[in-house]
């Protein structure tokens, strides 16, 4: 008597499967479409850009309490947006770790990654990507707690360390140890924030990592003058965003973004006054720039006030870096303009 | 394999009969449904192969295995073999699987013992004891292991710093920079001593069968206990005083930033193995509980009646019952505990997942990679089911 | 029994009196004697586990509910840390009252997060329903498919006036529940089949199924969590590629599916020879055998592990932690990214627990009692 519901529910269960099944399969057809000739055409048919970013990254990209992406690299995201749409949201921000960016970038699934890539000639060559410009420059260094005493990082030696694994640190670190003679016991995380709190708990006594993750992991201790930053950098780290082979057109403007940033720093164009510099200002690169005459928006495949919207949307780049990277403890340093001593942020010209 | 035996279809012997070329023979339908699944298999993973070419070729990524004797570059805090940041990547997967087995084979001893412990808890007369085993249980095994992991490690960061570390008993330190423990200073003679008690407790399994043997012929027990300590213990202490009896310990002592001397235990060691022991013994105990529930209790009432002793009752006539139930399911406990050791790369002990991974983050050949990582756990798995079928046909209840 | 009258007068309770003979075997003081005080080895375990239980419920109390803090106004944190460093520690439960929509629901559009919110409510209600026997008929494949159906509606929108929100956005709880529903609903007739595969005589077949079941239950999860992550975009050609939770939706798909088939397979053992004889012997085909005969009696054997695979299941979509895609997990600890919040992991992750101690304690409970009723019958 108990077959008849039971051989029911046994089919029901079979055909709600079978109807989800059906159901699901626009989902995979969802998929955006990739390589092809033109990445950047691809991106106007499909209306929005593909970012991967960090998964959470303070300062440079992380959700807010909002579930908003907000950041250094985001902001590069909204920019390119801007340029491309004339609006900074139509940007699709997929969250990715150190395994999965190069093979999210490769596979398409990314139009292009602003997450704190360092340029190296194995990637810009074997894993077929190219870079879009230098927009911060960094190099590794160590941290201490100011109690051990320690002045300069060769004085490390028995000391644990904390270092993500997979990245280049970890390489720089052990080139580095090996090269001066010092011995570690390595403490590798994957996921920063374990790391962090590893090294602020104790369980270190160095935490390496770029410069710039230092000072804000450092800002973000309860007690900063508690720890130091040793004077040391073992290696240069050139970020930036990163594309991968197949359209130069596209690569083309994510440079030039970038070099828009920079150049309505150099030129003082800021989000507020951005539209009234294009409007009234008289000096000609500044008006080729911001799309007055030249038709450089054309070369480059987007809407000639590209670099208004951008601007409009972002700022400039020391107003990028003042809103996001300054409140965290990252000083200009080498990302000045190259017009003060030490700055290296240089773009070319707009001709 | 044994299922399909016991198949009703396999039972039949069909009679002979010619293969006739029609839809209607059932042979011929099962050759054809075999060839076009097989086929369709075949197919599909011959497209995956030729995509998968295809993109190593476009994207320039290299393959096979030449990697292995590069230098890896990559630092290893915790190895049980010699290792540097000099060493091949051969090398460096080598002592991830070390500490892969390290975490599992002692994760194993470990959870078993406390599960048990905790299985027969649940059955106490004390309502308070078994309540307590009972919520234990729920506990632990409603919320997901990675959680129970991470938390732990925070746990364990918030221990005093090495300066201020805990010491219970002299030359133990127990700091957030792990467990410090005295450690004998390792001679030659420890290692022979070793390997007499190994040698011992092979000659005191080999001399307890015979003396079962004996009681079997004349129906005397034998007391096996003296010659046990002769070769438990006796032999290796003779090994050792030939040896030269060194008594060296290495003490722990903070010298500059760590500990120096004695035995680490590492925090992300100790998380990990507290995480999968807590975790899987909440599991081991609900077995024990059911296995020894499984026992009819005229086992009990009638053994008593023979007049054996309570301890012989659970020895000779519950436990092996019990363990007809109970060992099935722990061998995919062990199993799931060895494969969630995995869960070691979220929180930094260095494990053949974490090494591996960074391998393939760094040579960017994730094919070879993930092969790696599955070809070892599939070894470890299958060497587990081995062993326990082995176990498990011992002691299982031969029939007529 | 003789100390029985001795310690109730001890105890001095009035109704102990000498005229009452075969005192309290029934009643709170017999009920404690019994379970709590009945050798002096026990009231050692009882005295000493309440006096453990006593202390560290205390000190929780005092650390989870009177020292706590609830709430901080604009991410000034300072009193959660010198809370947490004092003498007298609480929880900083501001964490949670600032970042709860963030974990529950990811980066989900802000304004729209009663989507995600009625998301989780259809899914839990599913849940419910699906639990209950009476419901256990064919409309109930309808109600999965118009519940599905709308939950895709609402989470991607675009239609009925609903904004399109892209599958990036989607964080939090509800990928934890689609992961773990999807998962299971397309993996129980994969398991299905493969478990008749297991079972079948044609050796090909036995032997593919074999070889699946027993490779996918031979590695851990996180190693075809990392195969999704980085090495299915190399197999698909060029140009074409699947998102990334859809790749991890897969992986969890075949790893459920190895487990299941060999959960079927329990069943389809279970059952006695004569069903297959029997069927057989009526003539019926394969199908109609399995389907009608075999598959309704196997499957009911197995609810009761079905449900406990579940729970399994729902546990391991914390996984996807590893290749960062925003589930329950993932949001929390990204919570507390934020330089602010940092160092509130505890908090953060007793409040996930929370949440998947609900849904796991719930189903095992549920699956105890479907275990007890199906068994009922043979309890005579």
């Amino acid at each position: 008597m108990t077959m008849q519901p039971l051989r029911r529910t046994t089919f029901g269960l079979l055909g709600a499967v079978a109807i989800t099944a059906l159901g699901a399969l626009p989902a995979a057809a969802q998929a955006p479409a990739a390589g092809g000739a033109s990445i950047l055409d691809a991106i106007k048919a499909r209306g929005t850009l593909v970012c991967g970013v960090n998964t959470g990254l303070a300062g440079f990209a992380q959700p807010d309490s909002q579930g908003v992406w907000r950041g250094f690299d985001v902001e590069y995201c909204r920019a390119i947006s801007a340029a491309i749409f004339g609006d900074p949201n139509k940007v699709r921000y997929v969250p990715t770790t150190a395994q999965s960016r190069f093979t999210a970038l490769q596979s398409g699934e990314v139009d292009v990654l602003a997450r704190n890539t360092t340029w190296t000639l194995s990637r810009d060559t074997s894993l077929g990507l190219d870079f879009g410009g230098v927009n911060f420059y960094d190099g590794q260094g160590f941290m201490v707690k100011t109690s051990t005493g320690v002045k300069t990082a060769k004085e490390l030696n028995g000391a644990t360390i904390c270092v993500q694994p997979g990245t280049t640190t970890e390489q720089n670190l052990t080139d580095w140890a090996r090269a001066n003679n010092v011995q570690f016991t390595p403490v590798v995380i994957e996921r920063l924030e374990e790391l962090v709190s590893a090294y602020a708990s104790g369980r270190c006594d160095a935490y390496t990592t770029d410069v710039s993750g230092l000072a804000a992991t450092r800002s973000s201790q309860p007690n900063p003058a508690e720890h130091t930053i040793l004077p040391d950098v073992i290696s240069k780290e050139p970020l930036g965003p990163l594309l991968r082979h197949g359209d130069q057109r596209f690569a083309d403007l994510v440079r030039w973004v970038h070099y828009a940033l920079v150049a309505a720093e150099e030129f003082g164009i800021t989000q507020a006054n951005v539209a009234q510099m294009a409007a009234n200002d008289t000096r000609p690169e500044v008006q080729r720039m911001l799309g007055k005459n030249g038709g450089l928006g054309q070369m480059l495949g987007v809407p000639n006030e590209w670099a208004v919207n951008v601007i409009r949307a972002t700022g400039n780049y020391g107003e990028i870096f003042a809103r996001h990277l300054q409140p965290i403890g990252i000083q200009r340093g080498p990302n000045a303009l190259w017009t003060t001593p030490g700055g290296q942020q240089y773009a070319m010209p707009f001709r | 394999m044994s299922q399909t035996a016991t198949d009703p279809r396999h039972l039949r012997t069909p009679p002979k009969r010619q293969i006739r070329l029609t839809w209607a023979d059932e042979r011929v339908r099962a050759i054809v449904w075999q060839v076009l699944i097989v086929g369709a298999v075949i197919g599909v993973i011959w497209w995956l192969v030729r995509n998968t070419q295809h993109n190593l070729e476009v994207r320039r990524i290299a393959t096979g295995f030449g990697f292995l004797n590069r230098e890896a570059g990559l630092p290893i805090g915790e190895h049980l073999i010699e290792y540097t940041p000099a060493s091949t990547y051969l090398r460096a997967l080598t002592v991830g699987v070390l500490n892969t087995l390290k975490v599992a084979v002692v994760g194993i001893v470990l959870a078993t013992t406390l599960g048990t412990v905790i299985g027969i808890a649940r059955l106490s007369k004390n309502w308070l004891l078994s309540k307590i085993a009972a919520v234990y249980v729920e506990l632990i095994r409603d919320v997901p292991l990675l959680l129970q992991l991470l938390f732990w490690y925070t746990i364990l960061q918030g221990l005093p710093g090495p300066r201020q570390a805990l010491n219970p008993v002299a030359g133990v330190f127990l700091s957030n920079r792990g467990l410090k423990l005295p450690f004998l200073d390792w001679q030659v003679a420890h290692s022979w001593a070793l390997l007499a008690f190994v040698a011992g407790c092979f000659a005191t399994w080999l001399y307890a069968k015979a003396m079962r043997r004996k009681q079997m012929q004349d129906g005397r027990p034998r007391p096996i206990w003296p010659a046990a300590l002769g070769l438990l213990v006796g032999l290796p202490l003779v090994v050792w005083s030939l040896g030269g009896a060194p008594t060296a310990i290495d003490w722990p002592e903070l010298r500059g930033f760590n500990f120096r001397g004695g035995m680490t235990i590492s925090p992300e060691y100790f998380a990990l193995l507290i995480g999968l022991t807590t975790y899987t013994a909440g599991f081991i105990a609900e077995i024990v509980r059911a296995g020894i529930l499984a026992v009819p209790h005229g086992q009990w009432e009638a053994a008593q009646a023979l007049g054996l002793r309570s301890s012989t009752v659970l020895r000779q006539i519950v436990l092996p019952q019990a363990l007809r139930v109970i060992v099935p399911p722990m061998t995919s406990q062990y199993l799931n505990l060895t494969k969630n050791s995995s869960l070691a790369v979220a929180i930094g002990y260095q494990d053949i997942v974490s090494i591996a991974n960074t391998t393939l983050n760094q040579t960017g050949q994730a094919i070879e990679g993930i092969a790696i990582i599955m070809a070892v756990y599939l070894t470890i798995s299958l060497s587990i089911s081995f062993f326990m079928n082995w176990y498990n046909s011992r002691i299982a209840l031969v029939e007529r | 029994m003789s100390d029985i009258p001795l310690n109730t007068s001890v105890a001095g309770v009035p109704e102990a009196a000498p005229r009452q003979p075969p005192a309290l075997t029934t009643g709170p003081i017999a009920w404690f004697r019994a379970n709590l005080f009945s050798s002096w080895l026990n009231t050692a375990v009882t005295l000493v586990l309440a006096y453990f239980i006593v202390r560290y419920a205390i000190s929780f109390v005092d650390w989870a509910f009177i020292n706590a803090i609830w709430s901080v106004d604009n991410n000034q944190t300072q009193a959660c840390r010198a809370l947490k460093n004092s003498a007298t520690p609480g929880a900083c439960w501001a964490v949670i009252t600032e970042k709860h929509r963030f974990i529950l629901f990811g980066t989900y559009p802000y304004e729209e997060h009663w989507r995600p919110a009625l998301v989780c409510l259809l899914f839990t209600a599913l849940y419910v329903v699906s639990a209950m026997r009476r419901f256990w008929r064919w409309e109930l494949a309808v109600v999965w498919a118009v519940t599905l159906t709308a939950i895709g509606i609402l989470m991607w929108g675009g239609v009925f006036g609903l904004s399109y929100v892209p599958q990036e956005r989607w964080g939090g709880l509800p990928i934890t529940l689609i992961l773990a529903t999807f998962g299971l609903a397309f993996a129980f007739p994969l398991a299905i089949l493969v478990a008749l595969g297991r079972r079948s005589s044609m050796p090909a077949i036995r032997v593919l199924c074999i070889a699946y079941v027993e490779l996918i239950r031979g590695v851990p999860l996180i190693s075809l969590l990392f195969m999704a992550s980085v090495m299915f975009p190399l197999f698909l050609p060029e140009g074409l590629n699947i998102d990334k939770l859809l790749r991890a939706q897969v992986a969890v798909i075949l790893f459920a599916g190895a487990y299941l088939a060999e959960v079927v397979r329990g069943g389809l053992q279970a059952l006695p020879k004569g069903q297959y004889e029997a069927a057989e012997a009526l003539g019926l085909s394969y199908w109609q055998k399995t389907g009608f005969i075999i598959l309704p009696q196997a499957l009911r054997l197995v609810i009761p592990p079905l449900v406990n695979t579940f729970i399994g299941f729902f546990k391991d979509t914390s996984l996807v932690l590893i290749i960062g895609i925003f589930d329950l997990l993932t949001a929390g600890k990204t919570a507390i990214v934020e330089p602010a919040w940092q160092g509130f992991g505890v908090e953060v992750y007793i409040a996930i627990s929370v949440i998947y101690f609900i849904y796991c304690f719930a189903m095992s409970r549920y699956s105890q009692n479907l275990e007890a009723e199906l068994n009922r019958h043979r309890n005579r």
